[in-house]
């Protein structure tokens, strides 16, 4: 008998003066009966585990642990497996791959978080474990590295590049407004747009801009902007909030959503420091709802500033071009009578200078300077000595009449010089 | 025309213009054209006010554009 069982049963027959043999009997009797009690009685392990994880999920609700994450691995069969250790404990971990879409990211090793799950337990190994649905990172760790990757998809998929980014059209007519229908920013775009009073219709189209539905209806939205094809421009945003309630906006299929938009777009999510996915992947990208609207439009007074400016040019351009008529037919009138001048000038010397050739050349000239001309009876020019023949009449010719003449002897220069 | 188109048509009457590559009469009948442009938007402009409404598709897919009192908003 162990000391424990022989004092319990003095402590009985002091108080109730019971008969000793017979209480060890009925402790065996208890051995026998329930289970575990004694060698005979003794558990299954799959019957103490059970028992185990139903004590340990009833114990326990569902809570948020805080711990570092080690030894991450994310298995073949899709679920995540870690431990959550911090100094002195630490305790296995599962994400159903079912849950996992609840995280913004898988966690990596030495991460702080804080995880929310229900502790049980794993029969198989005979282990504590803890099934994570829900994590935050310390320093939004998570959200920061998800945001990341989806960055880094959108630029592998070319949706950041600044090539993309069309024209805002400087005088939309039909803006449409992606956002929530009850929201501050829309009140903050109607005023300004109201202030800045253009020829602008403003198409609301709802979307819920924050919460668990919040990507699907802003991807909803835009595809029904798209299918209706009347909108000249579009805004996409919503005013300040947390980081939590912007991340809609950080959304991969919003982000692609709205690069896929016809037509161009601006984003105005949240305050100016708020920088999310939508905000990389619009045309513009305006720090505040407001500012969207300012850059969507231009005020009153500018359109009329622009309009102004081109009839300027116009008018300047029209009276150029009269200017520049007038003064080509006043040049052209000049040019033509000084040509004509030209001409007469010209024509009088080529007058002159065809008399004063004429004149060198008449036979009258010649005969002026003191030359006579030798003709013969039937009036040939005898011009050359071989022309006449001895004691031959012919009429020399000279500038005040004519001598009759006869011919003597005719002297050949060859001849002489023989 | 809207406010851009009528733009647009004065920009490129300011162009053709200045472009010096018309002939005359052409050049001031373009000149008449842009100043009644240049009217037209001057209307429109004064009488412009800002109209909000609210998109919604109907199930067979039509889209309606009802009135949207902003100021609910």
């Amino acid at each position: 008998m162990t000391p424990r069982s022989s004092r319990t049963t003095n402590d009985s027959s002091t108080l109730f003066d019971l008969d000793a043999p017979r209480i060890t009997s009925l402790i065996d009797e208890v051995g026998e009966t329930f289970p575990g009690a004694s060698p005979r009685s003794a558990l299954a392990v799959s019957t103490l585990t059970q028992t185990a994880k139903d004590i340990v999920e009833g114990a326990f609700v569902p809570l948020w642990v805080r711990g570092e994450i080690s030894d991450f691995k994310s298995h073949r069969n899709g679920h995540w497996y870690f431990c959550l250790r911090d100094r002195a404990a630490q305790m296995r971990c599962v994400v159903w791959s079912r849950d996992q879409g609840a995280l913004p990211a898988a966690p990596d090793d030495g991460m702080q978080v804080a995880a929310f799950g229900q502790l049980g337990v794993y029969a198989a190994r005979g282990e504590m474990r803890f099934t994570v649905t829900r994590m935050e990172a310390d320093g939004d760790g998570l959200r920061q590295k998800a945001l990341e990757a989806t960055r880094k998809r959108l630029a592998a998929d070319g949706l950041l590049d600044a090539a993309r980014k069309r024209e805002i059209p400087r005088h939309p007519r039909r803006i449409a407004f992606v956002t929530s229908s009850s929201g501050a920013a829309l009140h903050d775009v109607v005023a300004v747009l109201r202030r800045r009073a253009p020829a602008v219709e403003l198409i609301v189209v709802h979307a819920a801009v924050q919460g668990d539905t919040a990507p699907r209806e802003l991807c909803a939205a835009l595809a029904r902007v798209a299918r209706w094809g009347g909108a000249e421009l579009v805004i996409i945003g919503r005013g300040g909030g947390s980081r939590e309630d912007l991340w809609a906006f950080n959304d991969e299929r919003v982000a692609r959503a709205l690069a896929a938009c016809p037509v161009p777009t601006i984003s105005a999510v949240g305050h100016e420091i708020d920088m999310s996915l939508c905000d990389l992947v619009a045309d513009l990208r305006a720090p505040t709802p407001s500012a969207a609207a300012e850059a969507a439009v231009m005020s009153r007074a500018e359109t009329a500033l622009e309009f102004a400016g081109l009839g300027r040019r116009m008018t300047d351009a029209v009276k150029t071009r009269l200017r520049d008529a007038r003064s080509r037919v006043l040049q052209d009138s000049r040019r033509m009578s000084a040509a004509v001048q030209v001409r007469v000038v010209q024509n009088r010397h080529r007058m002159s200078a065809a008399a004063g050739r004429l004149n060198a050349l008449s036979p009258l000239a010649i005969l002026q300077r003191g030359y006579g001309v030798a003709r013969d009876a039937e009036g040939h020019t005898l011009a050359s000595a071989s022309d006449f023949t001895p004691n031959e009449a012919f009429v020399l010719q000279l500038r005040d009449g004519a001598v009759d003449a006869v011919s003597r002897a005719v002297r050949l220069r060859e001849a002489a010089s023989q | 025309m809207t406010l851009e188109q009528r733009l647009l048509r004065l920009e490129a009457i300011v162009a053709e213009l200045e472009g010096q590559h018309l002939d005359l009469e052409t050049a001031l009948a373009r000149f008449e054209e842009g100043v009644a442009c240049l009217r037209e938007a001057a209307v429109a402009l004064a009488a412009a006010e800002l109209h909000v409404t609210k998109l919604s598709e109907a199930a067979d897919g039509t889209f309606v554009l009802e009135d949207f009192d902003a100021d609910d908003a």
